[in-house]
């Protein structure tokens, strides 16, 4: 009866709580605890108060930009110009910075972002282009945009250009604390209202959304526009946390966004993802790099390791949900 | 020793048992019958036979030994094949290709290709087939030659147990025959034949043992002699139906929506009728009528050229207290990766919030009241991803959708196309009533029966124009028919 049994319906475990799934949460968390246990046990500086400060800053690029990733990828589309308007708004508000008041030079950069994100939205839902082609031209007219601004590096000479970016809530960085609190709106946003919603609808099925009298170009708009301004304040943040804006900074910003959504369980087909999860992608993301940096390993070999792990968080996602 | 057993088969989605402990046992050469309403768990059995799905717990024997088919090339290697009623052929190839994919003869190492044509016509030839031509491409022959494909593939590798899905649906007249022949050839080869239909006459004519499940359970087994349409019909529903279509309504009220001369161009012209209060119109067409084009332009899903009585966009419909409940659920109905509760409530989401935020409480009380009014199956449907669902339950979330809304104009575009008999009967009642309550509604069909049964008023088109008006008591199927292929009646 024992080769019976092993023929037997398998199923893998389930952690419900109160009625609630939390399968996907309790895996990150054991993914991330078992990351943290192996840096802590293989490498003497992972636990030092300057790797951990440092680990919750590199989140917030990257974090930020998945956020917002995550809204258009809901949607079925994709933005690939977050990279690009991450040096854009850096480097304006770094320009700016000498003639205008920081927190209005800020204000400037995340607005730069908007823009670029509505226009983005505009040009997919009004003129029915594909997502992909009309970020992939955004990506390079505002990449291009940005060198137009300036060719040279920007370090604003006002030490009060740093304070974002080097503030501390108790023991963490206020932009971490931003992020956290971007994902907690963005969360509630996606679940809660109307429109968070109806975006997540369209993703699934456009045209049964239109049926139902909910305005879908409108939020379609209103994704891409979410990203790019996640984007904006993304760029506006690490300039603040570099001290300089680079007009060259943030290439390939957009597939590490994309990387986080995915290994967060968001489908790019559109209509499912989850916010939670998608920070906890960005955990991941992080703390891989944190890890290989430790390790001393050589940053090509970086890249090559980046991918393959990225493939074996997922596959270990589809067969759980193929089980599922 | 039975060819094929389950027992106390159990299946979950999202923690919603759907199969509460289904038994079946078939021997070579049986053909076993399985009826039931929408919902009654058919489709779920059906993925768990052919390893579409896996069973939650239970176990299954083929021939004395324990099986598990974990994907449908595990029930392939074990002799199961099964038929969908959807359709797998590739359009683009031709049927030889088609049946022999994979396994094509080889001269010098190239396909033979006179040798392919020549097996696939022997093989559509044993199985009763020989009137399709195997070099034609699969996407060129009729839905119902392409389920005789289908079929004809199945029988490639000699299964043991073959799944029928509703294969009569799109078969007729001597295709019909055919399979009917067909599989009494099965049965005297040995095959097990599972056979599932929504056609109680069919399943009366060849089972030999008749299965009927409802709520997730077998609730009974019987032999097709000692049984008859009427009780199956009973046990699906549950109870007795006394007839099929409410009784007529009177005393129509105020009009509550006017189309006149309503135009777009290439799809209808020039097209007039009033909808009241408390009466069920009909709208019959063949294909290429108008009909479901006619029903979209009225609710603003797509522009008028010229006439009035189409609203400017959806949104505008919805306000004005008109709902449409289109022909094509997985399409323009739902949306099938979102849960029940969600579907449900798409279109109050923006007329139930609080402040920013979604009233989730009342949601939760309004989904459960509608589940509970439309007798949506299974009971603890609402979180569950609306694509676990069956035909009719499915139809019944784009109903409540609707209903959520309070509307006054009900359009209703073949509102039981794909639905069994029992879910159907149910279907009518709960229209009759919202008329009943002051609702106009719009039914359109291409069933006969149905768009005079149901309604108290047909309007008839044909190409794009209204070629008749008719009281539904005292018109025919004849009648209407002439009118919808353009003739006088």
């Amino acid at each position: 009866m024992s080769a019976e049994s092993a023929r037997a319906p398998r199923r893998l475990p389930r952690l419900v709580v109160g009625g609630r799934d939390l399968t996907v949460e309790a895996g990150f968390t054991l993914l991330i605890v078992a990351f943290v246990a192996v840096a802590a046990t293989t490498s003497d500086s992972f636990l030092t108060p300057v790797n951990l400060t440092s680990l919750l800053k590199q989140m917030v690029t990257v974090g930020l930009l998945s956020l917002g990733m995550l809204v258009v990828i809901l949607t079925g589309g994709i933005d690939l110009s977050v990279g690009s308007i991450v040096a854009f708004a850096g480097i304006v508000t770094a320009g700016l910075a000498a003639d205008l008041p920081i927190p209005v030079a800020m204000a400037v950069g995340v607005a730069s972002g908007i823009a670029f994100g509505l226009v983005n939205g505009t040009l997919v839902a009004r003129f029915a282009l594909a997502p992909f082609v009309v970020t992939l031209a955004s990506l390079t007219t505002i990449r291009g945009l940005a060198f137009v601004y300036s060719e040279v590096p920007i370090a604003p000479a006002d030490p009060a250009f740093l304070d974002l970016g080097t503030a501390m809530v108790g023991p963490v960085p206020l932009i971490t604390v931003i992020m956290l609190a971007v994902f907690a709106v963005g969360g509630v946003f996606l679940t809660r209202t109307p429109a968070g919603r109806s975006i997540v609808a369209i993703g699934g099925n456009a045209e049964t959304v239109r049926l139902a009298g909910i305005n879908v170009r409108r939020h379609v708009v209103a994704a891409y526009t979410i990203s790019g301004a996640c984007a904006g304040l993304a760029g506006v943040i690490l300039a603040s946390r570099v001290g300089i804006a680079q007009p060259s900074v943030g290439v390939a910003f957009e597939l590490d966004a994309i990387a986080a959504c995915v290994i967060g369980g968001a489908s790019l087909s559109g209509g499912r993802g989850s916010v939670r999860a998608t920070l906890g992608g960005v955990a991941v993301l992080v703390l891989i790099n944190n890890l290989l940096n430790l390790y001393g390993v050589q940053s090509f070999w970086q890249q090559v390791l980046k991918g393959l792990i990225i493939i074996a968080v997922i596959l270990v996602q589809r067969v759980n949900r193929s089980r599922g | 020793m039975s060819r094929l057993e389950l027992r106390d088969v159990h299946k979950e989605f999202s923690g919603v048992e759907v199969l509460h402990g289904v038994g079946l046992r078939g021997d070579a050469g049986d053909v076993i019958g399985v009826v039931g309403a929408n919902g009654a768990g058919k489709s779920t059995l059906i993925k768990i036979l052919s390893g579409a799905l896996p069973m939650s717990s239970g176990a299954m024997w083929m021939d004395g030994e324990r099986v598990d088919p974990r994907s449908p090339h595990d029930a392939h290697d074990l002799g199961i094949r099964t038929v969908y009623q959807e359709l797998s052929l590739v359009p683009e190839l031709s049927v030889t290709e088609n049946l022999l994919l994979g396994a094509f003869p080889r001269r010098l190492g190239l396909i033979d290709w006179k040798a392919a044509d020549a097996r696939a016509r022997e093989l559509l030839v044993r199985v009763g087939f020989g009137a399709i031509d195997p070099r034609e491409r699969a996407g060129r022959l009729s839905v119902a030659r392409q389920q005789m494909v289908e079929i004809a593939k199945a029988l490639i590798s000699e299964p043991r147990v073959l799944v029928l899905d509703e294969p009569s649906a799109v078969l007729a007249g001597a295709d019909l025959e055919a399979l009917f022949a067909l599989i009494r050839q099965l049965r005297e080869r040995g095959v097990l034949v599972i056979y599932v239909s929504h056609r109680l006459p069919e399943v009366l004519q060849l089972a030999t043992s008749i299965v009927v499940m409802k709520d997730g359970r077998v609730i009974e087994t019987l032999t097709p002699g000692d049984t008859g349409e009427d009780e199956l019909i009973g046990l699906m529903a549950g109870r007795r139906l006394e007839q099929i279509y409410p009784a007529r309504r009177d005393g129509h009220g105020q009009v509550l929506h006017r189309v006149d001369g309503l135009t777009r161009p290439g799809e209808f012209a020039d097209i007039g009728f009033e909808l009241r209060a408390g009466e069920i119109t009909g709208l019959f067409g063949l294909v290429g009528s108008g009909r479901s084009e006619l029903a979209r332009c009225v609710f603003g899903a797509a522009p008028a050229v010229a006439g009035k009585g189409a609203h400017r966009s959806p949104a505008e419909a919805i306000e004005a207290g008109m709902a449409l409940v289109t022909e094509d659920r997985a399409r323009t109905g739902l949306v099938l990766g979102m849960t029940v509760r969600d579907n449900m409530s798409l279109t109050t989401w923006h007329s139930t919030s609080r402040g920013p935020l979604l009233d989730v409480a009342r949601q939760r009380r309004d989904v459960a009241a509608m589940v509970d009014r439309l007798q949506i199956r299974p009971a603890g449907c609402a979180p569950m991803p609306a694509v676990h669902l069956s035909g009719g339950n499915q139809q019944k979330v784009v109903l409540a959708k609707w209903l959520l809304r309070d509307p006054r104009v009900l359009l209703l575009d073949e509102p039981t196309r794909g639905v069994d008999m029992a879910t159907r009967v149910e279907i009518y009642r709960m229209v009759d009533e919202l008329a009943r309550q002051g609702l106009a509604v719009l039914l359109i069909s291409s069933d006969l029966t149905e768009v005079i049964g149901a309604t108290d008023r047909v309007l008839v088109m044909h190409q794009g124009r209204i070629t008749g008006e008719l009281r539904s008591a005292d018109t025919g199927e004849d009648e209407v028919l002439a009118l919808s292929m353009g003739r006088p009646a």
